[in-house]
């Protein structure tokens, strides 16, 4: 049995713990089909963040969709949450199994 | 009198913190005290709430909230104009002083207990009321004239935030079920207390020591605000307890409530409804300085006012 990949984008945002919930709503709202959420950890421009209480904490946003709504994603992020929270965004491609499902 | 203990699981903690410790508490097990320690202080003023007419409430309630709620319109002019921070900035932190913390009210609770002093066991309904007024104040404060107000998310964000929702369920359970139905939880919710309280403080002070970096960009005259604010709020809080004829330890207790910044209803609040404003000045300030400041030297000046000032207004 053959295994055919489709080429999709997993997009990572990486932002403070106290926005999930309006970045995981705008992601859903642009398109995505799902995401998977992770406590994260780390150190940049805004200082330690390792999430010993709340207003420290990190979370982890990973999307795999398609490009065109990955870009829509990252441009709403970048409007509305660059300038004020702690945000990194980055692309990739990737290859997924079952491309129906992203 | 001994020294209270859980202000030395405190200094403890900031002690780990300064020396770079790796002592660790997980966030699952802060965010599991801080709802025992919610729920436990609502039971407990909802028992002492089952003992009292609720309309001999309603003016005193009005009293302390209106008299709270000039807190932040003071705190935000000072902050603004002697101060100098942007409106967005003097608007957070007027907010975060407005704004009470639970753990300061718990240990002052302790610190009177310590004493044999008795207080009023309704305070904990001023604790409840007195959290929200002053957020929504520093949102409009924040916002005057700009339109687009995030109002609606701060009202969701404080009242099915955990603080208020815990605080105020543990009110209704305890007032429902009064002294005698919560027996069987006792040991659990209230011969427990105290130690869990002490770990609590002890992360709360590994979590202080990381703000200091903070403190460093606040600049002197938020340093100052720290400390002179509460000292204000506090003797107001006194002054008010003593127009509305609170026991010493009442008096004490709402003088540590005025005096008090919250710390985590505050930034979750103002993050989402004020992002432009600096999270680190205004944590930094009320977490760094205010928040031992009060456990150490704030609550026995409150004690020590409270007893002078009784009957005398």
């Amino acid at each position: 049995m053959s295994t055919t990949y489709t080429r999709r984008t997993l997009l990572c945002v990486i932002c403070e713990s106290s926005i999930e919930a309006a970045v995981a709503a705008d992601a859903k709202r642009l398109g995505a089909h799902g995401y998977t959420l992770s406590d994260a950890r780390g150190w940049g421009n805004h200082g330690e963040r390792d999430g010993g209480w709340p207003m420290s904490g990190n979370v982890r946003i990973d999307i795999l969709c398609e490009a065109a709504v990955a870009d829509a994603i990252a441009a709403h992020l970048q409007q509305t949450y660059f300038a004020a929270y702690a945000m990194v965004c980055y692309l990739s491609d990737v290859a997924v199994l079952r491309s129906g499902k992203f | 009198m001994p020294f209270e203990p859980v202000i030395l699981f405190f200094l403890l903690g900031v002690l780990a913190g300064v020396v770079r410790s790796d002592l660790k508490i997980p966030a699952v097990l802060y965010e599991s005290l801080s709802i025992f320690l919610l729920l436990a202080i609502g039971l407990k003023g909802g028992v002492e709430l089952a003992r009292q007419s609720l309309a001999e409430l309603v003016v005193p309630a009005l009293v302390v909230v209106g008299i709270g709620a000039l807190l932040p319109l003071i705190a935000f002019p000072v902050l603004q104009r002697l101060g100098r921070l942007s409106r967005a900035d003097a608007a957070s932190v007027a907010a975060h002083y407005g704004s009470v913390s639970v753990v300061t009210f718990a240990v002052g609770a302790a610190y009177l207990s310590n004493l044999g002093q008795a207080y009023e066991g309704y305070m904990v309904v001023f604790l409840v009321l007195l959290e929200f007024p002053a957020l929504m104040i520093g949102v409009w404060l924040a916002k005057r004239g700009q339109g687009g107000s995030n109002l609606g998310k701060v009202l969701h964000e404080v009242f099915a935030g955990k603080s208020i929702l815990l605080l105020v369920g543990g009110l209704v359970i305890g007032w429902l079920a009064g002294a005698e139905g919560l027996q069987p939880l006792d040991k659990v919710f209230f011969d427990l207390f105290k130690g869990l309280l002490a770990i609590f403080l002890l992360e709360m002070g590994l979590v202080a020591a990381s703000r200091i970096g903070d403190l460093k960009r606040a600049g002197a005259f938020l340093l100052g605000f720290a400390i002179a604010m509460p000292l204000f709020a506090g003797t107001l809080g006194a002054l008010t307890a003593s127009l509305l004829g609170l026991s010493v330890g009442g008096a004490a207790l709402l003088a540590t409530l005025y005096a008090s910044a919250s710390y985590i209803a505050a930034p979750a609040a103002m993050r989402i409804a004020v992002p432009e404003a600096n999270p680190a000045l205004s944590i930094g300030a009320a977490l760094g300085i205010t928040f031992p400041f009060n456990l150490v030297v704030g609550i026995p000046t409150y004690y020590w006012l409270a007893s002078r000032l009784e009957g005398v207004v």
